[in-house]
């Protein structure tokens, strides 16, 4: 591990003169920011804020800053992330590398769609200013190039107006998979962000839910006030078999249930909405040290309600239960990035406590279902994806690699591209 | 933290505790004039303060090691800011004591940056706060300049000879009213000590929140984390023909 502190700073030079890979936070959860043998770059340190246009809404950082630093800066002076994940913990360069998506993908498109430049340092001392007009190129190569082309040392992107941090949401019950297609189909012509919570283990039984920001500064409890601290953090060395089938399906019982109507209106601040996890340091140790494996993937929408069940009967026949499963809608806006994940569909993201051999062949029916439906899968949450499947679902994967640095590389995409190049 | 500090002026600015206490002085409304070795690290720095903060923030590079710049520095910042509320002198180099055995270039090197560019620094600063009769001058000494040690004497040397020279100059500015704190830091996460792993390392921020009370209390010399005190204490105390033969 070698740090970079300063985005003027050179790259570091990689040990025993192997490769390089960037790291943000680490929270992509598969492997693209691991490098075996080789050297990661830490990018956290270089995190300033640099340029801010309070008319527009233009905001330069270096790639290292966290959107949870941007939030705390944005927020009070009235503006907001374009689009956000599940997390605020990860850093602008990661957002970038794995063009991230958030609840309002089929209004907003990912968070590439925003960028307007960025700076790409190359192993050869290169320092590019990419942006559509501009070494348009590397701009599309770096959009979801999982950190392959060059460390991102500043990223310049449009934030979104808000007059209130509340959201104004709603949540609606759904008894199985073809609820959902119903339910969702009015939802999201009226609601910016949408997601849904699935229970896999009955037949799709969950919860959709969906807000709009409140556009009312007059509304009540309408205020500027960014999010707190995380106050929990989940304990080191919690036992991994208090996750098993029965405890998971009681969890989902218990989430199911937690509301008893049909159909409930709310307000919530944005934390909540976005980040519930966040307010929990650590959560994910609540897999104990086997950890979990997650799988994200996107269903051409002809196809999708029948490939979720065929998935659903599949881990059910592997014993594997899962938590809170999130199916949501992609929309249309097409990313600049040529790697880029989101396309039209619906996606499914589900975590998978890790079982060993169990889990793994489990995985291999999912990329078997997806590659027979034409899926695909995000290279950035995954850390089991074979090869072929990887080239089938991947259109670009030729044109991209013109783009890779030569010292860059990383476990990922060695595992993913294994005979292949 | 609410400090009185409205001007301060920072040499070594790019440092990890100088970072930290930037970024506190500037959170609370400071003033601040930032000298470094690179242009292009205190231009970053400065966008991010003067973003974040909306604080008023100059900056000039200086080469550390040429020491007949420096009175123009502290003049171009002394103009800039109105004079100084607090001065800050926090560049340093941790040059490897082995290195340094065998090459005593390196071990000039380390004289030269932590010990006569940072005497000079202080210097021209006490002499605008004893003719002003104000101010507060912070100087990054270290608990390595408490006693030589084998592992790193050719810093400690360095550091001593800067404690030593700021007891002078404190006791000298005593009656005009300014004030000298020396700062003797422990392990501390910065880059400078990244290499060292330690349970009793502390974050930047922590030193720079003990440093910027010790200015306010107006104290004479801070050990950062405070356990340092009795632990140097112990150092200091055990007798010489004990101590040679111990390996520290
Ligand atoms: C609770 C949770 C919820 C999530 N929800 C979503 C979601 O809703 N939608 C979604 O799309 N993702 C989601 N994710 C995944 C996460 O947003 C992405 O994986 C993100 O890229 C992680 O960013 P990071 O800073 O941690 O980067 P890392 O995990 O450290 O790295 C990710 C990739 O970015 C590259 N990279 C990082 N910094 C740079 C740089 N400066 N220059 C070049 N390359 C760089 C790395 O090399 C690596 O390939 C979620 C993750 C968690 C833990």
């Amino acid at each position: 591990m070698k740090h970079i502190r300063w985005s003027c700073d050179p790259l570091p030079a990689p040990a025993d003169r192997g490769t390089l890979i960037p790291l943000g936070l680490g929270n992509s959860l598969g492997d693209c920011c691991l490098n075996n043998g080789g050297t990661v770059v830490v990018t956290r340190g270089m995190n300033r804020l640099l340029d801010f246009d309070a008319e527009t809404g233009l905001i330069r950082c270096e790639a290292g800053a966290t959107l949870d630093e941007v939030l705390r800066f944005a927020v009070p002076r009235g503006w907001f992330l374009p689009t956000t994940p599940g997390t605020s913990f990860i850093t602008v360069g990661g957002a970038v590398a794995n063009d991230v998506h958030g609840k309002n993908h089929h209004w907003a498109g990912s968070f590439g769609c925003h960028v307007t430049r960025l700076e790409l340092l190359r192993s050869d001392g290169r320092r590019l200013v990419c942006s559509l007009a501009e070494n348009s190129d590397f701009f599309a190569a770096t959009i979801g190039g999982m950190g392959l082309t060059g460390l991102i040392t500043w990223v310049e992107f449009r934030l979104r107006r808000i007059v209130s941090t509340m959201i104004e949401t709603e949540s609606v019950k759904f008894r199985d998979l073809d609820e959902f297609f119903d339910v969702s189909e009015g939802t999201d012509a009226r609601c910016e962000h949408t997601v849904a919570w699935v229970d896999c283990v009955t037949r799709g039984r969950g919860i959709l839910m969906c807000g709009n920001n409140v556009d009312d500064a007059g509304a009540a409890g309408a205020t500027l006030k960014p999010h707190t601290e995380p106050r929990l953090n989940f304990p080191h060395g919690f036992p991994s078999c208090a996750l098993n089938r029965f405890s998971i399906r009681l969890f989902n019982q218990l989430y199911y249930s937690r509301q008893l109507r049909k159909r409930v209106r709310g307000l919530q601040h944005y934390s909540q909405f976005f980040y519930p996890l966040d307010v929990v340091k650590n959560w994910h140790r609540v897999y104990g040290a086997p950890g979990f494996f997650e799988a994200q993937i996107v269903l051409p929408p002809d196809v999708a309600k029948e490939a979720l069940r065929e998935i659903f009967k599949q881990a059910a026949r592997f014993g594997q239960g899962a938590f809170l499963v999130v199916l949501k809608k992609l929309g249309s806006i097409r990313s600049p990035g040529l790697m880029s994940f989101p396309r039209p569909g619906v996606t499914l993201g589900i975590d998978f406590p890790n079982k060993g051999e169990r889990t793994k062949k489990l995985f291999t029916e999912i990329f078997r279902i997806g590659l027979d439906t034409g899926a695909a899968f995000n290279p950035g949450k995954d850390a089991l994806m074979p090869p072929e499947c990887f080239a089938k679902t991947c259109p670009n994967l030729e044109s991209f690699s013109a783009f890779i640095d030569p010292a860059f590389s990383s476990n990922a995409w060695r595992r993913l591209t294994k005979g292949l190049l | 933290m609410k400090t009185c500090i409205q001007k301060a002026f920072l040499v070594g600015a790019t440092s990890g505790i100088a970072q930290a206490l930037a970024e506190r002085l500037a959170a609370s409304g400071a003033a601040l004039f930032l000298a470094g070795r690179s242009g292009g690290k205190l231009d970053l720095m400065a966008r991010d303060l003067r973003l974040r903060h909306g604080a008023r923030v100059e900056t000039l590079a200086v080469e550390f090691e040429k020491t007949e710049g420096h009175a123009g520095a502290v003049r171009r910042a002394w103009e800039w800011l109105g004079g100084a509320d607090a001065s800050f002198v926090c560049h340093g180099a941790l040059i490897d004591q082995k290195v340094c055995e065998r090459d005593f270039g390196e071990a000039t090197r380390s004289f030269q940056i932590n010990l006569l560019s940072a005497a000079s620094f202080a210097g021209e600063i006490a002499n605008r706060m004893e003719a002003a009769g104000h101010g507060t001058l912070v100087v990054i000494s270290s608990v390595a300049g408490d006693r030589g040690r084998q592992s790193n004497y050719a810093y400690g040397a360095a550091k001593a000879g800067l404690t030593a020279f700021l007891q002078g100059l404190r006791n000298r500015l005593f009656p005009s009213g300014a004030r000298v704190l020396t700062v003797k830091p422990g392990y501390v996460d910065t880059p400078m000590a990244a290499h060292i792993r330690s349970s009793l390392k502390v974050s930047a921020d922590r030193a720079a929140r003990d440093i910027l009370c010790a200015a306010e209390k107006g104290c004479d010399t801070l050990y950062t984390p405070w356990f340092w005190r009795p632990i140097m204490l112990v150092v200091r105390l055990i007798p010489e023909y004990v101590f040679k033969r111990m390996k520290l």
